[in-house]
């Protein structure tokens, strides 16, 4: 699996609940299903208040996201169980997300389905970046450097979650490392 | 150890644990909906085989009620997924929305929201249902597919919301790794005052702690105050426990848990064994918080997350367009007795919308008579839109053709749910406002935010 991700960032501030990430709308979408699960993608970050966030995470019509780096404050996912959320951001194309601080369920379905990296900040950063800046996230290094300035942003290595996001979930972990029968 | 970590203990099959261990726990049930079941299900297909079997059919029980009584094809659908699924597995905890296991679910728009349009079976809101059809039993551990799972912590059970990657390999294998929680103590004591109610005390909780102040934690709620509440009041306080990213939220076992739980499971013929779990002498809590129960006053959560707390009355003035009643926390029977004797002999001046949680309710409030008129035809008679579709209707808003959706843009909604994110309960830029059953009332009658206490006396 690639340590590494370039790409543009999209920048979101605190308590970004799983509402807002994918409303409650979509929800009769079946993520296992695959049409459903391109579809939920277009949905992606849909339910933040266009106030607040003026550029669309997904450009209407489309299926996909142009940012594949996501920044938030504290309590990322905080709300309901909804495993649509992470996989609305990994349909959209968004591989990894740096937040102050994530909410239990959203942190752990990230994981459990292998859609996203969740990557924990050691300082807050959605107010120093923008939407758009381009950036590469090592996974490694567990950094973030932000092209234009050429600044260096360190977070949390992820630690035994890495290698259950590797492998694409808990599933593939769990058989590769003999826990369940193939 | 605290309550959590003994009932992690048992259910992986350890003397001791503590904070931070990653353990194997049994499931002793696993409950799955309409919204978050059909994936759970396509993940245990994909995963374990075409014709795989759950590791046991009488422990998974399946709840449709979120997207039920809408005209939106791929809602219906789900319910009729959950319903095949059962038939293949023999699962026979099954609560469908028609009487016809070879039928198929939809929703006839034609005749209104208000009708009932569900069949003898039909439980309405999951985390409501599991205890009343006899699913929530002191020292188990319940997992299910919703954030609101947490609830079931009245029971003196570990209970908590999960994704359905997890449930379906919980479907497949009966067990999951979990971490084991520190523990937050709220010690309660004394008695709530008139006019204050079990959504006063946690919205107060909630906001001490913040919004993310028992992220990956347990709250225990337990002291002498306990005692004074309804298992109704701790299943509102329980239920909240996520709106501060708790894991759970666990109650003590007393005479009230054992009253309900038995009566419940006895009425039901499920299982009514059950061991529930002691307080140590040697607890060791992360945080420890005092609540006088007698000094809370009605509180407000304001948009847009439930921390926001403010007193009713440091609000007063403010403009309401709308008001709702309902959801598992805010939907019960004793939710609507409080909201109705607030309401009774006045009307309501903004738009008024109840659903109660589960089709009993319906059957209690239409059932019980105050001065020759039943409930339900006091909240009419208030102005009260009341639907006899019991479920989650607008809690979180749902298809547009949700019943008390809002649908507009700049729309203030004081509501008795859990949750007021933007665009919770239907459209982006409205606003939600938490608040008690009782204070909904209040608010409903003047337009404004409003304390009840102020019309209760006299
Ligand atoms: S009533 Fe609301 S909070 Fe409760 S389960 Fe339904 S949607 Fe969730």
């Amino acid at each position: 699996m690639s340590a590494s991700f370039t790409g543009k960032v999209f920048v979101v501030g605190d308590n970004i609940d799983t509402d807002q990430i994918i409303p409650a709308q979509f929800l009769n979408l079946v993520p296992t299903i695959a049409v459903e699960y391109e579809r939920l993608g277009s949905h992606a970050m849909a339910g933040l208040p266009t106030g607040l966030y003026s550029v669309p995470f997904v450009k209407p019509s489309a299926l996909d996201s142009e940012y594949g780096i996501l920044v938030a404050g504290r309590n990322f996912g905080c709300g309901s169980s909804r495993e649509h959320a992470p996989i609305a951001l990994g349909s959209a194309g968004c591989r990894v997300v740096l937040a102050e601080g994530f909410a239990r369920i959203f942190f752990r379905n990230c994981v459990s389905t292998g859609e996203l990296y969740p990557c924990e900040l050691l300082s807050r950063l959605c107010d120093s970046v923008s939407t758009g800046d381009e950036a590469t996230v090592d996974l490694d290094a567990a950094t973030l450097r932000l092209h234009h300035t050429d600044t260096v942003y360190s977070f949390k290595p992820l630690g035994e979650v890495r290698p259950v996001v590797d492998a694409g979930g808990l599933f593939n972990y769990a058989r590769n490392s003999g826990m369940i029968a193939r | 150890m605290t309550l959590t970590e003994k009932l992690l203990a048992r259910a992986a099959g350890k003397a001791r644990v503590q904070p931070g261990d990653n353990l194997w726990v049994k499931a002793d049930v696993l409950m799955t909906h309409d919204v978050c079941g059909p994936g759970t299900i396509g993940v245990f297909h994909r995963e374990f085989g075409k014709d795989a079997k759950v590791w046991d059919r009488n422990k998974v029980v399946i709840i449709p009620d979120h997207y039920i009584f809408t005209a939106d094809s791929l809602s219906n659908r789900n319910v009729d997924i959950l319903r095949q699924f059962v038939r293949q597995q023999g699962i026979p905890y099954f609560y469908d929305v028609i009487d016809d296991p070879d039928g198929s679910w939809k929703f006839d728009a034609a005749q209104g929201n208000l009708k009932r349009q569900y069949g003898a079976q039909y439980a309405g809101v999951c985390h409501t249902a599991l205890p009343a059809k006899g699913h929530t039993r002191p020292g188990e551990v319940l997992l299910g597919t919703d954030s609101h799972t947490c609830m079931a912590g009245a029971f003196n059970q570990f209970a908590t919301g999960i994704g359905n990657t997890d449930a379906g390999f919980v479907l497949g294998t009966g067990k999951l790794l979990l971490k084991v929680p520190e523990t937050m103590r709220f010690r309660l004591e004394g008695r709530m005052q008139p006019g204050v109610m079990a959504k006063d005390l946690i919205l107060h909780v909630i906001g001490e702690i913040g919004f993310d102040g028992a992220t990956y934690r347990a709250m225990q709620f337990d002291g002498p105050g306990v005692a004074s509440l309804s298992m109704d009041d701790r299943m509102t306080v329980a239920n909240m426990a996520i709106e501060a990213g708790g894991k759970n939220a666990i109650f003590p076992f007393d005479a009230r848990t054992a009253e309900y739980v038995d009566a419940r499971t006895r009425l039901n013929g499920t299982k009514s064994s059950y061991e529930p779990v002691e307080a140590d002498a040697g607890e060791q809590f992360v945080f420890e918080m005092v609540v006088d129960l007698d000094k809370l006053e009605p509180t407000v959560a304001c948009h847009p997350d439930p921390g926001r707390r403010k007193k009713a009355r440091e609000l007063g003035g403010m403009k309401l367009d709308r008001a709702y009643v309902g959801s598992c926390t805010g939907g019960k029977t004793s939710d609507f007795v409080e909201f109705a004797r607030v309401l009774r002999g006045r009307k309501v001046v903004i738009d008024t919308f109840g659903v109660p949680a589960t089709p009993d309710i319906v059957r209690d409030l239409q059932g019980t008579f105050w001065s020759g008129r039943t409930i339900w035809q006091h909240l009419l008679d208030a102005g009260v839109q009341m639907t006899e579709n019991a479920g989650c209707a607008a809690c979180l808003g749902g298809p547009v053709d949700t019943f008390g959706r809002i649908n507009k843009a700049g729309i203030k909604c004081i509501s008795a749910t859990n949750r007021n994110f933007p665009g919770r309960m239907g459209n982006k830029e409205s606003e939600v406002y938490l608040a008690s059953p009782a204070t909904v009332a209040a608010s409903a009658l003047t337009g404004c935010v409003t304390d009840p206490r102020d019309l209760l006396s006299g």
